[in-house]
């Protein structure tokens, strides 16, 4: 898929993410639900795969930008008291979103300049340690509610919005991949010490992956803060940042499908085991452990695309 | 890549029939369902399975009863995993897919705050059983609670402490992690100093601490005559239980969030001179508490606590709404619930109110000799 193709994939999956939104009132809410989560987990997860599968950063902080996003764009949609269907609603909200996720990025920038420098483990438990700083904070602030959580957020995100970031972002990611940028973060990721060798700035790399991906997960945070209606700083924790990581490596780490269907299956499967209660997640974390023995390297992660692992024949391209 | 083949296809049988399995419940006409959103599963679970053995009591009853309506009360639980999202989640799906006529749920007033909306849009009336937070019956006219709210509680606690305890100076070690530990040490506090009390000293921590020494030595410097612990059990038994090493004696009061077995098996004889406030007391002399206790013993051979209190009341509460209503529509249920006047419920008797809380009595229970013993009750005013 050349450049000029990718575009007008991106401007197709607008269109239809517009007119998807159209059948709205046709699919059962509880679907409809499934749908919209699955979008916020599809974001979380490939902004994240940006971070940890293509410039090789192991970050665990990812919930800690989300609750930046999904604060900071509440307290704008809340203080302009935007309803959902009014003329402003549409650039305003998308405008909070946009501050949300510039924020998380500033974030990332101040988290990322002085850790980025620091490798594997260290940057992993740096990350951690961030995420739960930010939710502390806001569990003691109480212009946010406090450990109350944020009330009375309007109900503006819906399936276009989600999806709309979604094919953005995956547009932005496939781009950045194919570009120098991403030839960069893959140097970095493969060898280190070799791609400061030939002279490429590994920190500046580095920061980039970090700060756009901070950036999409700031959105995320801001969609779903306007999906739920409800945001609370429990719901950021590190368990959070887990999640997206599981995505991220069940799908395979560097691949930007997998990552997209393990979002998808890890939002679906707690639900469909719902049947069996309170067992549901020994069954979730047990075909984890399976998908894990099965295939180390992710669903399609080791260099497999999905269009090879359709077709079933590993030779082709 | 061949080789991992089977596992996909494993995977994607079970997934499979799963979906295959949850796609099959079926409804006659027979049956009015009821939906419950609760905590089986996470930090909060033994609330969530408390009151999921309180509402199968009080639906197993009033079916034996010839059901409501002349149909059988039919009850589907989802499990929330003590996770706001996922509370959402459970009631969309309970409100969309299985077309429930009414919803009982939650504990937690985070979990009860995202469902409520849904509820709300839908028409569908919600009777929250122990969420104590004001806010929850504030987003809209079909939620409902069978509790006490907080400011009510703390005006109790604040009552107690400087009427029946005498005690005038007093700190407070608060769970910032937790909204329902905050909101009733504000009303505490307010109360209290209204009284005349003073607070001398106000400490911090957070749910899921182990160590509290520092906090508490802190504390005993400024010379408390008791110590306020508004949080929940598991925390507040390790809180006393260390301040007695460190030589505090003075009264250790606490919410209703310490009403669970739990607190005297992890504090033991530590838990001693310590009091809380809270919805019901097994040993209360009142024949409707011990008839209550007496059932629930033979069903599950344990001693019911608050939650599976809640849980039965709110049930029956609403039974007893949709009865009076003659209609399983939401609006008629609605009104009904609105009118309720003097149920008698094992929690006392419950009035609601203009604002859809519950007007009800307030119990002590004070512990001695590793044992919850009932001290007083406290009506409304």
């Amino acid at each position: 898929m050349n450049r000029h193709r990718s575009k007008l994939v991106l401007l197709a999956s607008l269109v239809a993410a517009g007119g998807l939104s159209f059948l709205q009132p046709y699919i059962s809410p509880y679907y409809f639900q499934i749908i919209i989560y699955i979008g916020i987990n599809i974001i979380l997860a490939s902004s994240l795969n940006l971070i940890n599968g293509f410039a090789g950063q192991f970050s665990l902080g990812h919930a800690g930008f989300m609750a930046i996003g999904a604060y900071t764009a509440s307290v704008i949609t809340t203080a302009m008291n935007l309803q959902p269907g009014t003329t402003l609603a549409i650039p305003m909200f998308l405008l909070a979103l946009l501050c949300g996720g510039l924020i998380a990025s500033i974030f990332g920038l101040l988290v990322g300049i002085p850790s980025l420098r620091l490798k594997g483990d260290y940057l992993a438990i740096t990350t951690l340690g961030f995420g739960e700083i930010i939710r502390v904070i806001i569990q003691n602030l109480d212009f946010l509610g406090a450990a109350r959580g944020f009330t009375g957020i309007a109900k503006l995100a819906d399936f276009f919005w989600v999806y709309a970031f979604v094919a953005v972002l995956i547009f932005l990611i496939y781009n950045l991949i194919h570009s120098t940028y991403g030839k960069g973060f893959m140097a970095v990721r493969d060898d280190e010490i070799a791609s400061e060798a030939v002279g490429i700035n590994v920190t500046h790399y580095k920061v980039v992956a970090f700060v756009t991906g901070a950036f999409f997960a700031g959105i995320a945070g801001g969609l779903y803060a306007h999906f739920v209606t409800y945001i609370n700083p429990s719901q950021f924790g590190f368990l959070r940042s887990f999640e997206i990581v599981v995505m991220v490596v069940v799908g395979g780490m560097g691949s930007i499908g997998g990552v997209i269907v393990a979002a998808i299956l890890l939002t679906i499967l707690p639900e469909a085991l719902r049947a069996i209660a309170q067992y549901r997640m020994v069954i979730y974390s047990l075909l984890l452990i399976i998908i894990m023995l099965a295939r180390p390297q992710g669903l399609f992660g080791g260099g497999i695309s999905i269009k090879r692992f359709l077709k079933q024949n590993p030779e082709q391209t | 890549m061949y080789k991992s083949k089977p596992a996909y296809i494993v995977l994607a049988l079970v997934i499979f029939g799963l979906l295959v399995i949850s796609c099959g419940r079926k409804t006659s006409d027979n049956e009015i369902l009821i939906g419950e959103y609760s905590s089986l599963t996470g930090t909060t679970a033994t609330f969530g399975q408390s009151t999921h053995r309180g509402i199968l009591m009080a639906v197993d009853e009033i079916n034996k009863a010839g059901g409501v309506l002349g149909k059988k009360i039919k009850l589907l639980t989802e499990d929330d995993q003590s996770k706001p999202e996922e509370a959402a989640m459970a009631v969309t799906k309970l409100i969309s897919r299985d077309g429930v006529k009414a919803i009982i749920g939650e504990v937690s007033s985070s979990r009860s705050l995202a469902a409520a909306p849904i509820c709300q849009a839908n028409r569908i009336p919600m009777v929250s059983n122990a969420s104590t937070n004001p806010e929850v019956t504030r987003k809209g006219d079909y939620i409902f609670r069978v509790c006490y709210i907080d400011p009510f509680q703390g005006e109790v606690m604040a009552k107690f402490v400087f009427n029946s305890l005498k005690l005038r100076r007093v700190a407070i070690l608060e769970d910032v992690k937790n909204d329902y530990s905050i909101g009733l040490a504000q009303y505490f506090e307010e109360n209290f100093k209204k009284l005349g009390g003073e607070v001398v000293a106000t400490q911090a921590y957070s749910e899921g601490d182990t160590d509290f020494k520092a906090q508490l030595t802190a504390l005993k410097g400024s010379d408390p005559e008791a110590i306020i612990v508004p949080g929940y059990y598991t925390e507040a038994a390790l809180i006393v239980k260390q301040a007695r090493d460190l030589n505090m004696n003075m009264p250790f009061i606490g919410g209703d969030g310490w009403d669970s077995a739990k607190l005297t098996e992890i504090g033991g004889a530590a838990m001693n001179n310590t009091y809380f406030s809270t919805a019901y007391s097994a040993d209360d002399p009142n024949p409707v508490v011990q008839n209550f206790v007496t059932k629930y013993h033979k069903l599950y051979s344990d001693s019911p606590d608050a939650f599976a209190v809640l849980g039965y009341d709110a049930a029956r509460l609403l039974f007893d709404a949709i009865n009076r209503a003659g209609s399983v529509e939401g609006d008629k249920i609605r009104d009904a619930l609105k009118a309720t006047r003097d149920f008698p419920g094992v929690s006392g008797m419950i009035t609601i109110d203009a604002d859809r809380n519950a007007r009800k009595p307030i119990v002590i229970i004070e512990i001695g000799d590793g044992k919850m013993k009932y001290k007083e009750t406290i009506q409304p005013d």
